[in-house]
């Protein structure tokens, strides 16, 4: 009985929370590609990088689902594994960005003094349009995996830092806040224990964008051959070196694209249905 | 009007301080390389006397404070520095790819507009009907598209395919203006339908928001026929986050045009970035990144001031 009871919330909770449509699809299909990466190297029918020139580009078949490449490489083998660094980047950019953006949303938000200088900072960094400023703090910083982790981390921040900034401002000025620092509770505590915690929808609703934004991102760093290097299989790796052969091997590019297109969708639905969930008033635009 | 001219005023300033972090962080991007730019740029071929070399051109051997002075003092005297492999001023490669690059943004934004504002009005005056499920489904899948792909799907339909457009470049510099924009339908199609979906769904949500009000009501009260509480009542209100939201695709525009820009092998500022990081031509980089990121700042300064004019109600 008393099982019973307690589960009763969480029961209530995940019906609430797949009760939406955009979440509930935007989970089954997330669901289906992160475990597509994570269980590759059993379902892959083929390694990802094994050569055989006798089948190169061979068009989707029973024996090669998704068709083969330029080196006789399966297709659907590579847009498995591609999926698990394309995941791994973007995973790695929501990680960074959150870090970043809630250090800067909760002192600016937090700290009166601290709010103007932080803000132009935010408005400045807003002002490079994403791909370009990603690009730049590559060339800056050497193309390599972990490098366009940090570029994207460091442009998506502000995002989070804006949203979290907002959410700030509406706290701090809530009664059972001001009761805290009257108390004098503090400051750390108040924001870890008061402030932070009331933040975790708002983080959620835009982190699942920023998975978004650094999913497309990513592609088209590595599309343009200044992300990842070319011999690690990503989406955008795999639409670059496909597009030699677009015209005789339409498949080459087709698979990988949608791959970006199902899971980038599966976020976004994701995204709007906890926005929704949390905000009920935005409901409307989706 | 005084208070109007303060609040000009005002956003000027914040404009002005705006401008100023962004010079900073572009001269800080490009001081974070590991170890030496100009040993980098280089590469590993280099001799110490080719370093040293480029490294008094690039001002390198001054102490960063200095270098900073002499970064903002040649941006005010509108100089930012010599492309190493180019062999010419940033300025003036800027300036000639600036074109492609402009009517891509413009044609696309002109695209985008032209699909956006009239599905997204429609999409809220016939809200929960199928026609409104068709425009939400179609605009989530539109905004997960990256416009590389796209780009390249249309080169397959329309370029290889149909043989209606060509598949790349600009023409060459004796083509005619139409012929030239006659190369950019492809890719600004490309831009302007995946940028299309996020106007739409503002465009719709901020026409849902304003066809609930009072004064709509009341319009049709009256006797107003449908088109004109549409257009003239609600629209006029809904405007506001509708040109927030046009500006701020102008960014995302631009930052599309340097993948689609690739992908159509346009000459413009896109392609000229990509290829100055593969070179790590840093002068150009640095350029191109502070000249789009005032053009950003300048057009948001520009739809505060169209607020004003659409509703005086607002004091910034």
């Amino acid at each position: 009985m008393m099982a019973a009871s307690l589960s009763l919330p969480f029961t209530r909770g995940l019906r609430r929370l797949f009760g939406n449509r955009a979440i509930l699809f935007g989970a089954i299909i997330l669901a289906v590609v992160l475990l597509a990466a994570l269980l590759a190297p059993w379902i892959a029918p083929y390694a990802p990088n094994k050569l055989s020139i006798a089948n190169k580009l061979k068009p989707p078949s029973f024996a090669h689902v998704f068709g083969t490449d330029e080196f006789g490489r399966d297709i659907f083998s590579r847009a498995i594994f591609a999926g698990r660094i394309s995941l791994l980047v973007s995973l790695g950019v929501v990680c960074i960005s959150t870090v970043i953006g809630v250090l800067l949303g909760v002192t600016a938000g937090f700290f009166r003094r601290l709010d103007a200088p932080i803000s132009r900072l935010l408005d400045a960094m807003m002002s490079f349009p994403d791909i370009l400023l990603a690009i730049a703090l590559v060339a800056a910083l050497g193309p390599s995996l972990s490098t366009v982790i940090l570029a994207l981390g460091i442009t998506y921040a502000p995002r989070l830092a804006r949203i979290v900034r907002g959410s700030t401002l509406v706290l701090r000025e809530l009664p059972y806040i001001e009761a805290a620092v009257a108390m004098g509770l503090p400051t750390w505590q108040i924001l870890t224990r008061h402030i932070l915690l009331n933040l975790a929808s708002p983080i959620l609703v835009q982190a699942s964008f920023v998975f978004a934004s650094a999913m497309l991102a990513e592609a088209s760093l590595s599309f343009l051959g200044v992300g990842v290097s070319t011999d690690m299989p990503t989406w955008g790796t795999m639409l670059a070196s496909g597009r030699e052969y677009m015209n005789n091997a339409p498949w080459l590019m087709v698979f990988p694209g949608l791959a970006i297109v199902f899971s980038v969708l599966a976020l976004q639905l994701l995204g709007d249905g906890l926005r929704d969930l949390v905000d009920p008033r935005l409901a409307k635009e989706t | 009007m005084a208070r109007i001219a303060r609040a000009l005023l005002n956003r000027l300033w914040g404009m002005v301080i705006v401008l100023a972090l962004v010079v900073t962080v572009v001269f800080v991007i490009v001081r974070v390389t590991p170890g030496d730019p100009a040993a980098v740029m280089l590469g590993s071929d280099a001799t110490p006397q080719d370093i040293a070399q480029l490294r008094t051109k690039m001002g390198l051997d001054a102490p960063l404070i200095t270098q900073y002075g002499q970064f903002v003092l040649g941006i005010l005297k509108g100089d930012l520095g010599q492309s190493i492999f180019l062999n010419q001023p940033v300025t003036t490669a800027l300036a000639a790819r600036a074109e492609p690059t402009f009517f891509l943004t413009l044609f696309s934004i002109f695209i985008a507009v032209a699909i956006a504002l009239p599905v997204g009005i429609l999409s809220a005056v016939k809200r929960g009907t199928l026609f409104d499920q068709i425009v939400v489904t179609l605009t989530m899948v539109a905004a997960s598209v990256p416009s590389f792909w796209l780009g390249l799907l249309l080169i397959q339909a329309f370029a290889v395919g149909q043989g209606w457009f060509p598949a790349s470049g600009y023409g060459g510099p004796d083509t005619s203006l139409i012929e030239r924009l006659h190369h950019l339908v492809l890719p600004a199609m490309a831009l302007g339908i995946v940028n299309s979906a996020l106007i739409t769904r503002f465009t719709r949500a901020a026409m849902l928001d304003v066809l609930g009000d009072d004064y709509v009501r009341t319009a049709r009260a009256k006797g107003a026929s449908e088109k004109r509480v549409i257009l003239k009542h609600a629209l006029k209100n809904a405007m506001i986050p509708i040109i927030t939201v046009i500006g701020l695709s102008i960014a995302m525009l631009v930052a599309g045009a340097v993948v689609t820009e690739t992908v159509f092998g346009l000459p413009g500022v896109g392609n000229l970035v990509v290829s100055a990081v593969l070179r790590r031509d840093y002068p150009v980089i640095q350029g191109a990144l502070l000249v789009v990121a005032a053009i950003y700042v300048l057009i948001n300064f520009v739809v505060d001031i169209l607020y004003i004019l659409v509703d005086p109600r607002v004091r910034l």
